[in-house]
């Protein structure tokens, strides 16, 4: 039998994550052969922290046969490579078994192509800050025997400079012209063709200036802008695919392979996209469904939770049918597949998503508002100091120098480190408290949010009923039965008495309750029915009864109990002037009872998802700035349509790819999420500000001709500084 | 002034070495897993006896 008590063992040491209790389902589809070797790509939910790494690393090496070993904390991949045997499915449980959530992993070509891209742009920067360094060592020699040194030194030291420059200016500079050229073919502009621009001229200039010995060459400032172009990409390159893991991760739940029964009675485990409508499925108890079913044998109970926002469990027998995430509790059943895995409930859900996706790709970041306000104006500035110089009788020469100057000390680097560097070091603070965001621009919509919405089953509430009755002795008893059923009820009442003893011969029959032996009498624990008692109406709420060999049956209720703190949170974010309403699947007494308990006016109950992305669209239309927060399969929908959504750390799989930022340790993650969000937004604005306040010193000594490379590179350098040092206070604040 | 003809090669060489170093640092998957590897250095891989 499972063992229901709680154990320190499971999980993440650190407590960062509650441990997970869900089974491994079957790996064997998804193992890849490799220079001799088994290999297999798990997906490992819950591991935050060194401890997580050696324990499950240790545990997986132990398993014999197994040659290696290893998991990537940043991203929760575990890579396992054995020799011989059938050993994917083992490999599952034993994580499975460290109380960590496992799925299979298979890398799709879009997530290896944001790797590969990724990985260009950090080898880009790494040369770019090699040719730097190397020419700034040959500047500062130019600047330092600025009249002194002889012309031919400096032409020369001019030249290896540009020797060193031209390779890395096609190399590095690659990212930014095939971009720029791509879109000039099509005739439009990006932020890239005035950087390519930029680029090409400043070279060109400084090319033409050595080769007629002249006294100032823009090599170390074409590389520098480079260099600091590139970690400005580089960061955003790096955000990005991290948000493209979250998407991935539902292709990793549709990845779940199933067990189906061939004509001739034989189990196979198929991979989920492969079933078809009319196959016969069997589901194991405590397995998930990934399809829709329609059950053709067996009774058992199945969770719901994740699909309705129901907290109790529903008995069900055949013909009934059953959606996709729904998980079978008691016994095994068999049932009929309703459709392809494309067509199940979850698919539909899937479908929602990419509306939500699409309707937030629309959305424009502050960093594209700057840019399209930025570039006319760089442009027609350069262009007017040529003209003016010129008609001031100034030599072509002097003219194009001065242009030129103007466009490299202008051009972007503080505008392009903006945004990038307070994204990622807001995204640092918000991982350290345990909340995980998945995408940048994600933080400016959380600073816009004026209205709530919450769910109520597992984000509210704990999601598990607890046991709120007052009987000792009997609960003593009662666990001895309960410990031996997967009913979130009985899982309660076990959860109450702590570790113990079970009962013989312990026999459950779904939907009823539990029967066992104890010092040789008879007990009973479930529904009235079960016990014999006349189900009494006026009471409300989950309830067990249990039956003692003598005397009347008791009766143990239970309540979904709030999330600690709960209500102060719900208080603070109310003080700040934020909408809010609770948005459940769940019953109209038990939403009632929670609104209350929170001094919340506005609720419903009873929405189905359908009617939660109904009322979404509602209040989008109101223009609203709405902030989701949802756990469930049934959340999914609303998820992906609010301005910007939460979810906690145990919600389904579904639900956190939908959301922006999966939270875990409480509500109290909702108003440091705000927090960190607003201050980043601020700084992000800050940061704009000072890179216009720096061009507004830097315009008028560039359009004077008084800038030199050696001014140039000062002021460059400083302003990236600047704006980087700003970002960094978002760690150092206080509050939140 | 003449060092110079030698300095400079040997500066750009000793760059160009830490650019290598990088490049297989890159190459081999040591950014893959900034934050495991902070964690891994306190990794005891003795086992007790």
């Amino acid at each position: 039998m499972t063992d229901l008590t709680f154990s320190p063992d499971q999980g993440c040491p650190s407590g960062l994550e509650p441990a997970s209790d869900a089974p491994a389902g079957d790996m064997t589809a998804f193992v890849r052969r490799k220079n001799g070797l088994d290999t297999l790509t798990l997906s490992v939910r819950g591991a935050k922290c060194g401890g997580c790494l050696s324990k499950i690393e240790g545990a997986v090496t132990d398993i014999p046969g197994v040659q290696q070993a290893r998991m990537n904390l940043s991203n929760g991949k575990l890579l396992v490579s054995w020799s011989d045997g059938d050993l994917a499915n083992r490999i599952a449980e034993r994580v499975a078994g460290l109380g960590y959530g496992v799925s299979a992993f298979s890398e799709d070509a879009s997530a290896q192509s944001a790797k590969s891209e990724e990985r260009r742009l950090l080898i880009s920067m790494g040369v770019a800050a090699f040719a730097l360094a190397n020419i700034m060592l040959l500047s500062v020699s130019v600047w330092g025997g600025h009249g002194e040194m002889g012309e031919t030194t400096r032409t020369a030291l001019h030249a290896i400079s540009g020797l060193i420059a031209f390779p890395v200016l096609l190399f590095s500079g690659r990212h930014f012209f095939q971009s720029a050229w791509s879109v000039l073919k099509h005739g439009r502009a990006n932020m890239d063709v005035p950087i390519s621009l930029a680029l090409t001229l400043a070279f060109g200039v400084s090319v033409w200036e050595t080769a007629i010995g002249g006294a100032h060459a823009y090599f170390d400032a074409c590389v520098m802008l480079l260099f600091f172009l590139l970690i400005g990409r580089f960061l955003d390159a790096r955000l990005r695919r991290q948000a493209h893991a979250a998407a991935h991760d539902l292709a990793a739940l549709q990845n779940r392979s199933v067990n189906r029964v061939s004509a001739s009675g034989q189990m196979e485990s198929v991979r989920a996209e492969d079933v078809t409508k009319g196959d016969l499925i069997f589901l194991a108890a405590g397995e998930r469904a990934v399809i829709d079913l329609k059950i053709t044998s067996g009774t058992s109970s199945v969770d719901e939770s994740l699909v309705t926002g129901e907290s109790l469990p529903r008995a069900i027998q055949s013909g009934e049918t059953l959606y996709a995430g729904t998980v079978n509790l008691d016994r095994p059943i068999e049932g009929e597949a309703l459709g392809d895995a494309s067509d199940s409930l979850l698919s539909d859900i899937a479908g929602m998503l990419e509306a939500g996706e699409q309707k937030r790709a629309r959305y424009r970041k502050i960093a594209d508002k700057a840019v399209s306000l930025y570039v006319p104006f760089v442009h027609t500035t350069a262009a007017l100091t040529l003209v003016a110089w010129l008609m001031l009788g100034a030599s072509p020469r002097e003219a194009i120098m001065v242009a030129v100057a103007t466009l490299i000390i202008t051009c972007p680097c503080a505008l392009a480190l903006a945004a990038p560097v307070a994204q990622v070091v807001a995204s640092g603070r918000l991982f350290r408290k345990g909340t995980y965001l998945r995408s940048g621009d994600a933080l400016e919509r959380f600073a816009e949010i004026d209205h709530i919405v919450l769910d109520k089953t597992g984000t509210l509430t704990l999601g598990t009923p607890a046991l709120v009755s007052e009987h000792r002795d009997e609960l003593r008893l009662a666990a001895q039965l309960a410990r031996a059923s997967r009913h979130p009820l009985s899982r309660a009442v076990a959860a109450a008495a702590g570790a113990g003893p079970l009962a013989d011969d312990v026999r459950e029959v779904p939907g009823l309750g539990v029967e066992g032996w104890i010092d040789g009498a008879r007990y009973r624990l479930g529904s009235a029915e079960w016990v014999g008692v006349e189900s009494a109406a006026n009471m409300t709420g989950p309830s067990l009864w249990f039956a003692p060999v003598e005397g009347d049956p008791i009766r143990f209720a239970f309540k979904d109990q709030l999330h600690e703190g709960a209500d102060t949170v719900i208080a603070d974010l109310k003080a700040q002037g934020l909408g809010i309403e609770i948005l459940s699947g769940d019953t109209e007494s038990a939403v009632a009872e929670v609104a209350a308990a929170l001094n919340l006016s506005d609720w419903r109950a009873k929405v189905s998802p359908q009617g939660k992305v109904e009322r979404l669209t509602e209040l989008n239309a109101q223009n609203k700035k709405v902030l989701m927060v949802g756990d469930g399969l049934n959340d999914a929908g609303a998820l992906a349509m609010a301005h910007a959504s939460l979810a906690p750390g145990g919600a389904m799989d579904v639900s956190q790819s939908a959301s922006d930022a999966v939270y875990s340790g409480g509500l109290k993650a909702i108003r440091s999420v705000l927090n960190v969000s607003k201050r980043t937004r601020q700084v992000m604005v800050q940061n704009f500000g000072l890179a216009a306040a720096y061009n507004f010193v830097a315009v008028p000594i560039a359009v004077t001709g008084n800038v030199t490379p050696l001014i140039a590179a000062i002021a460059m350098s400083a302003s990236s500084l600047i704006v980087t040092l700003n970002a960094l206070r978002i760690n150092a604040s206080s509050s939140a | 002034m003449n060092i110079i003809v030698y300095l400079i090669p040997v500066a750009l060489g000793l760059g160009l070495l830490g650019l290598l170093a990088f490049l297989w640092s890159v190459n081999s998957d040591q950014y893959e897993d900034l934050d495991g590897a902070a964690h891994r250095i306190l990794n005891d891989e003795d086992k007790p006896l």
